[in-house]
């Protein structure tokens, strides 16, 4: 295939992520050294209250934004360096909570709060989304092969579930008195109110992701379990091998490919963790990353979007997704090379 | 396991069995128990009993429930569509249609069946029931108590159906705009092994991993002010792209496309490029190769990438949230406006309601389309 065919085939979709994806990336990082504000302008107001005889009156001195002719406010963009990133990141602050080693302090600056919540569900979720994943598809592929399809049916349901719908449904099941929480109760015989700290609100959403992406994790782990080497199994058998041997010396060697693809897969996409804080509405205690980045795009009640201090965050965002990338990038480039 | 040593003893496969049955039940309750709480009435919906949620006796006092009888004939003419879908469709459709058109009979059959199901269900049943239940005496009993004004609510009152008419337009231009440029590109990665081939499908890789508010960040302020740097180049009528469906469907399309080639273009290296060196050795372009002798045989992996990318358009809650405005808006940021701003329990049970009516599609997706959806997963992860 010559480079203008090619080009012709692969030109409107690079064409499209260039357009939808680079060049945002770009404006994004420009964005974030500079800030759009109305220009402010000071009046002297003069204020007068009726009174008897005469009115008393108030001067002072008041800014407002300027208006051009069509009564619009008058914006002006301006570099302000790396004044959006400190925003974010507070270092000062930031410095004196960890030399004092407070880490309620360093826990009040949204950022740390939000890094430290996105790496701890990132890592906590990714064993236990590959163990779930593994025992899921052992189990269904010990059950008879007429079951098998019912079986994966159902398995597929909180996978294909919307994610904002899916912790909707947990949330109901847990708010206030729901059913749920309401057996625990009587089963530890206290009061419990799961919304009302961090640390259950964060369990809630671990298990919510478990429950969301193990299915995902078991059919890819159940299609690799029929290609595993019978003959081999058996000759394991009777070598004397327990079934846990097996299990480690033979299936799981198998497997390994698929585990760092779920791993992969799961890594990019717990770090985007988002759905969940939305979902349980839990900002008020936890909030991730990418929510952090939503909140600041969204307007406030004036109306405004503070969008430089959202790019700086989300190039920040960006940092954690490069490191992410590098083993796995480092391998496939060695791949590439060795296969030529 | 064909093998004798491999038999497992009967207490292990009863054990494992056990725990994929507890495994059934955790993947399938919260969203059973949603559906039943969405035909409740509030104080039932949100009963800490979980018997009092499923029998609703709150919801049976105000008169609004289900007898025996009713349960028994409704069960019986689901059971009956589910007969007529399964057993007799296909054999009708191969009959009346000739092979090159059967899809087409397909979903003229399809909608038959769907458009006889409604009738019977939600037209001659009740009414044959409303005479039947006084003569069986305790049989014509209200038990369940069971009311669907919900919906009613939420469909009706709420305009929820312009949401779905939003969510409708959005779904359908990212999946095909999304296959029509997905395809193509697939196939020239799949058929081209150069360096350039290699690197866009690693940068695809890297932009898979985005988070989606890192992208929207970028298009917000660009889309908002649109109408002013459009204006050199459309002139007065310049649109302002905030808010705009097509808008969205284009960044949909384009989050959408790194996993879009990647998997189109898995699916067509298991294509033999055999297959169309032959076509090029009898003297097609390689557009006419493609048209004529790939096209016919790639469907199976456009459906399943198609799904997915229905998947992504469907659920995606962050860039229909922060791009469209309130008069466009899709399904999903819809339900969790409801959710946040509602604060009566009624006005929950009816969030609950709209959350059941976009699950439900889903849920059908997934058994017509279990096989390949499976196959997408796989595919993905030993090719990529």
């Amino acid at each position: 295939m010559n480079f203008r065919t090619f080009a012709a085939f692969v030109g409107p979709s690079v064409f499209m992520m260039l357009l939808f994806i680079a060049f945002p990336l770009v404006s994004v990082f420009k964005q974030s050294f500079y800030v759009t504000q109305p220009i402010y302008e000071t009046v002297e107001k003069e204020t007068c209250t009726p009174g008897f005889l005469t009115q008393s009156c108030v001067t002072e001195k008041v800014s407002q934004p300027k208006l051009d002719e069509h009564g619009e406010i008058i914006t002006q963009t301006q570099y302000v360096g790396l004044q959006s990133y400190r925003n974010v990141l507070e270092p000062e602050r930031a410095w004196r909570a960890i030399s004092d080693g407070s880490w309620h302090v360093l826990s009040t600056i949204n950022f740390w709060k939000a890094l430290r919540f996105t790496l701890t569900f990132t890592l906590i979720t990714l064993p236990l989304v590959v163990g779930c994943g593994l025992g899921i598809a052992i189990l269904i592929n010990n059950a008879a092969r007429s079951i098998r399809g019912p079986v994966i049916f159902v398995s597929l349901l909180p996978f294909i579930i919307t994610p904002v719908i899916g912790v909707l449904s947990i949330n109901w099941l847990f708010r206030g008195d729901g059913i749920l929480t309401a057996m625990m109760e009587w089963w530890l015989n206290r009061d419990i109110a799961l919304f009302a700290q961090a640390w259950t609100i964060e369990i809630l959403m671990m298990l919510y992701r478990v429950w969301h992406v193990a299915p995902f994790a078991a059919i890819i782990f159940y299609a690799g379990l029929q290609t595993v080497n019978q003959d081999s199994l058996e000759s394991a058998v009777i070598d004397g091998a327990t079934r846990w041997q097996r299990l480690k010396y033979i299936v799981i060697p198998h497997l390994m490919p698929l585990i760092i693809f779920v791993s992969m897969i799961h890594l990019m996409d717990s770090y985007r963790v988002f759905e969940e804080i939305v979902g349980f509405s839990s900002q008020g205690y936890v909030i991730s990353l990418q929510w952090l980045t939503f909140d600041y795009l969204t307007p406030d009640q004036a109306g405004n979007r503070s969008i430089s201090r959202a790019s700086a965050n989300s190039m920040l965002t960006m940092i954690g997704v490069v490191i992410l990338l590098i083993l796995p990038l480092r391998r496939t480039w060695r791949d590439h090379k060795g296969g030529h | 396991m064909s093998s004798r040593a491999l038999r497992q003893p009967f207490g292990l496969r009863l054990t494992s069995n056990i725990f994929l049955a507890l495994w059934c039940l955790i993947a399938a309750f919260p969203i059973f128990w949603i559906v039943v709480m969405s035909f409740k009435s509030p104080v039932d919906a949100f009963d800490s009993n979980a018997l009092n949620v499923i029998f609703g006796p709150a919801t049976l006092g105000v008169g609004k429930g289900l007898s025996l009888l009713d349960i028994i004939l409704g069960i019986a003419v689901i059971w009956a569509t589910v007969v007529i879908a399964t057993k007799k469709l296909p054999s009708m459709v191969k009959s009346y249609t000739r092979p090159e058109q059967e899809w087409f009979g397909w979903v003229i059959g399809a909608l038959v069946v769907l458009v006889g199901f409604l009738l019977a269900f939600f037209v001659v049943l009740p009414a044959v029931l409303n005479v039947l239940n006084p003569w069986f005496g305790p049989l014509g009993q209200d038990v369940l108590g069971l009311t669907t004004e919900h919906y009613k609510t939420v469909w009706i009152d709420r305009g929820f159906s312009n949401n779905f008419k939003n969510s409708l337009i959005v779904t359908t231009g990212v999946v095909t705009v999304s296959l029509t440029v997905g395809t193509l590109a697939g196939y020239g990665l799949a058929r081209s092994g150069s360096t350039l081939a290699f690197w866009i499908l690693i940068v695809a890789l890297v932009f898979r991993a985005l988070p989606h508010s890192v992208l929207v960040a970028g298009y917000l302020p660009v889309f908002i002010n649109s109408a002013e740097w459009l204006a050199p180049i459309l002139g007065e009528n310049a649109p302002t792209l905030y808010g705009k469906p097509f808008a969205v469907i284009a960044v949909l399309v384009a989050i959408n496309q790194p996993f879009t080639i990647w998997m189109l273009r898995s699916f067509f290296q298991n294509i033999p490029a055999e297959l169309d060196e032959a076509a090029r050795v009898d003297g097609c372009s390689h557009f006419q190769a493609f048209r004529r002798v790939i096209m016919p045989v790639m469907w199976p992996g456009v459906i399943t990438t198609g799904l997915f990318s229905f998947l992504l358009a469907y659920n995606d809650f962050l860039v229909t949230a922060l791009l469209l405005d309130a008069q466009n808006q899709t399904m999903v940021p819809a339900i969790v406006g409801m959710f946040n701003r509602e604060t009566t329990t009624t006005d929950q049970v009816v969030a609950v309601a709209a959350a059941v009516s976009i699950t439900a599609p889903l849920i059908f997706l997934v058994l017509i389309f279990q096989r390949q959806i499976v196959s997408g997963l796989t595919a993905g992860a030993v090719k990529g």
